[in-house]
């Protein structure tokens, strides 16, 4: 039965009906009426930010660590312009968003009205899918096929934009159950005869590999199970990309480590050399391909992803399989049983023992130092001294986040929360208050660089207002220490603007912020001190003083094939060295 | 970057019909992916065409390489107002149509000249002075194009043309 209310109620009671526990958003002219409502209500819990981006990651943070919709309430103008690097972010990495936005009533629109801007106009190339709602009447069916487009299919950001006459405009209420989307039905199961082509190819492979992604943390937790079962039911080695690391545990033997770019030894060669690529929910980025001609030349292909626009985009495949990754895994596990599948034993053994002598380089070494903390070994602390605690990890975007991916060990989906297809500074900070929204008693810990999180420092403040206990790890070496790492690739080591002068003393800015402040600046003070931060029930901003010129390696230089690697052992501290191609100074 | 194992020098051009629902800002969706993705629009040509359903078809002439015109399909597909993608030039054969109207000035020999090639090329005479026509003209691409050329020594004045409208042969539907 339809109910008559406001629009603004609408936007409470269709919250509500979708199960939406927390939004994350800050107040503005054109969203007062929602705010209104907000207040005379209990059912949602408000995340009050200290800018819109932060709104757009803490929902991005919250989302990825729950596999639900994460929300945001911001206002016209200014406010849908803050949210617009979240928005990206969330489109590039395919997290589910629905993002509100106030705007000047109707009849004001395309006046240049105050704080009045093209919202849908703006946001139509960094959505899913935007709507603008003239008519209150429109108004819940709208929201509730925000929440059916964001989580469906392959995930995104949805913009819903509410002009203000009509939240206080009154008009028939309709609940989720009546909404079918008229056009929008995503295919999530895949076509048998492909499924039934692939098994055969991985069955006959003498040297396979799984390369997975965010895919499968998408798909939800029964993914990674059935991963899980299919590569130990072969036997075949695995890799993944860094949107996807703890769908598969990295301690077990059959794992590589991540590959592409800052990954390691042994799974790049494997991409390399391998015959028979089993891509799952992963889609062939070029910070994992480099250079397309060398990549993996002799494989045969197969690609399970559910957007038809990903399969042949870059990497023509043999076998693509539309569908949703754990219908897919579901269906090559049952196959495989039902067949008793005999593989190559001889020829896996011999590639397993290849694989063996890669990983033997082992890619991942350092040179230790007693007089500096070194910014890997700072990781591997951290991870050793949480290791049986309930952690989630996001971080900035940098070195410390490719040292983060490389050292710090993940077992389990939704642990780790990174932006990898945009790349943008700042997302840690406030998706650790997303994550710890979500989990209010675990542990969650942002990795951060010093530079990165100057950008979005201020939800500090949200933190601390809304009791949530994040402890702010950064590795602060006083250079944009990846720009720093580049400039010596590329441009004869000459500095231009990666060091940061006039950083803040982040113990006091800590205090400032009412929350603890604590540095480490020797190698033999750091476990001592990551204790007292996690002893700490308070949000803390931990400043490790590192060695300040480290470079992250290993590095596949851009323009270059998965077999041209550098490693640490080649090169002094600050000296790369190293002449990128003409077609690779172009690459980013 | 050229996609890998793509022929980035076989350049195909195909005629995609696409079915949307006739909504604000679909158009500006559809263009925009164009010029966000680096895709060609030769032609485009958009109108309401079941009322009833609020449903535009869309007609968009494209140029690219094989796999670049898989993903055109593929990225247009993906849009969440489109219905249907259908790429008619690998249905093959299809029809493709277009609407000109050709405005000529002149007298004497030039203006007898310009409405005997009109009449052969079966264009109407849709406006007239003593010194002008305008001319409305349907059909292939290459016979407007012909057309005009003819018209060029004859006092072409001005041109304005609707871009494509296709739709495959045969009784199905796209």
């Amino acid at each position: 039965m339809a109910r008559i209310m406001t629009g603004a109620e609408m936007v409470l009671e269709a919250l509500a009906d979708q199960g939406v526990e927390h939004i994350f958003g800050y107040p503005g002219g054109a969203v007062l009426p929602i705010y209104d409502e907000l207040f005379k209500q209990d059912r949602v819990r408000h995340i009050l930010v200290r800018h819109e981006q932060g709104a757009a990651h803490a929902a991005e943070g919250y989302a990825r660590s729950t596999g639900k919709v994460g929300v945001l309430l911001v206002t016209s103008g200014p406010g849908a312009t803050n949210a617009v690097t979240g928005l990206t972010d969330a489109l590039l990495d395919s997290i589910p968003l629905v993002c509100i936005t106030g705007q000047v009533a109707t009849h004001l629109i395309g006046n240049d009205a105050f704080q009045e801007c093209d919202t849908v106009g703006i946001t139509r190339p960094c959505t899913k899918h935007n709507y603008l709602v003239r008519d209150v009447n429109d108004l819940a069916r709208v929201l509730h096929e925000a929440f059916y487009v964001a989580r469906s299919g392959r995930p995104g950001p949805v913009v819903v934009d509410i002009p203000k006459d009509v939240q206080f405009a009154k008009g028939n209420y309709v609940g989720p159950s009546k909404v079918v989307h008229k056009t929008y039905r995503p295919q999530l199961k895949g076509n048998p005869q492909s499924i039934r082509d692939a098994v055969d190819l991985i069955a006959s492979a003498k040297r396979p590999l799984f390369y997975t992604g965010g895919g499968i943390i998408n798909s939800g937790p029964a993914a990674s199970q059935l991963l899980r079962e299919l590569v130990r039911l072969t036997g075949y080695p695995i890799t993944s990309t860094l949107m996807g690391l703890g769908a598969y545990p990295a301690d077990d033997p059959q794992w590589l480590g991540m590959l592409g770019m800052h990954g390691t030894y042994e799974a790049n060669l494997a991409m390399h050399g391998c015959d028979v690529m089993i891509n799952i929910g992963a889609r062939f980025d070029d910070r994992i391909t480099g250079l397309l001609k060398g990549f993996s030349p002799g494989s045969k292909k197969i690609h399970v992803d559910i957007d038809p626009s990903s399969i042949n985009k870059v990497v023509k495949v043999d076998i693509p399989i539309i569908g949703d990754c754990a219908h897919v895994l579901e269906e090559m596990v049952r196959l495989w049983r039902a067949r008793a599948v005999q593989n190559d034993k001889a020829a896996l053994k011999k590639w397993l023992a290849q694989i063996e002598q890669w990983r033997g380089r082992n890619s991942l070494q350092y040179k230790p130092r007693r007089d500096v903390i070194m910014p890997q070994y700072a990781i591997q602390r951290l991870y050793a001294l949480t290791r049986d605690k309930d952690v989630y990890i996001t971080t900035e975007v940098g070195q410390h986040q490719m040292w983060a991916a490389q050292f710090f060990k993940f077992h389990e989906p939704n642990r780790w929360m990174t932006s990898g297809g945009l790349g943008t500074m700042g997302y840690g900070l406030p998706a650790a208050v997303g994550v710890q929204t979500a989990h209010p008693n675990s542990l969650v810990i942002d990795i951060a660089g010093e530079a990165s999180v100057l950008m979005t420092m201020q939800e500090m403040s949200t933190a601390v207002q809304h009791d949530l206990p994040i402890k702010i790890f950064i590795l602060n070496n006083e250079y944009m220490g990846m720009v720093r790492q580049w400039q010596e690739l590329l441009h004869g080591g000459r500095y231009s603007h990666s060091y940061t002068h006039s950083l803040p003393d982040f113990v006091k800015l800590a205090e400032a912020y009412q929350c603890v402040g604590l540095r480490a600046e020797k190698p033999d003070e750091l476990d001592d001190l990551i204790l007292e931060m996690l002893a700490t029930p308070k949000p803390v901003i931990f400043d490790c003083r590192v060695h300040k010129l480290a470079n992250c390696f290993p590095m596949i230089p851009s323009g270059e094939a998965h077999n041209k690697m550098l490693m640490d052992d080649d090169f002094a501290d600050d000296d790369i060295g190293y002449t990128v191609s003409e077609e690779g100074k172009v690459m980013v | 970057m050229p996609p890998m194992n793509d022929r980035p020098d076989i350049r195909e051009q195909h005629t995609l019909a696409v079915l949307t629902d006739n909504e604000p800002g679909v158009l500006a969706r559809v263009v925009g992916l164009f010029s966000g993705r680096g895709y060609n629009i030769d032609s485009l040509t958009v109108s309401e065409v079941v009322h009833e359903r609020n449903l535009s078809r869309m007609t968009i002439v494209t140029t690219g390489s094989p796999m670049v015109i898989e993903q055109i399909r593929h990225q247009l597909e993906r849009l969440v107002p489109v219905h249907d993608v259908t790429d008619l030039t690998v249905k093959g054969n299809a029809i493709a149509r277009e609407l000109a109207l050709i405005k000529v000035a002149g007298k004497g020999e030039k203006r007898v000249e310009a409405l005997r090639l009109a009449e052969a090329f079966r264009a109407q005479v849709v406006d007239a002075s003593t010194d002008h026509f305008v001319f409305e003209l349907t059909g292939r691409i290459s016979k407007v194009e012909q057309f005009i050329t003819l018209m060029q020594p004859l006092g072409l004045v001005e041109v304005a043309r609707t871009g494509i409208a296709g739709i495959a042969r045969g009784a199905g539907p796209m």
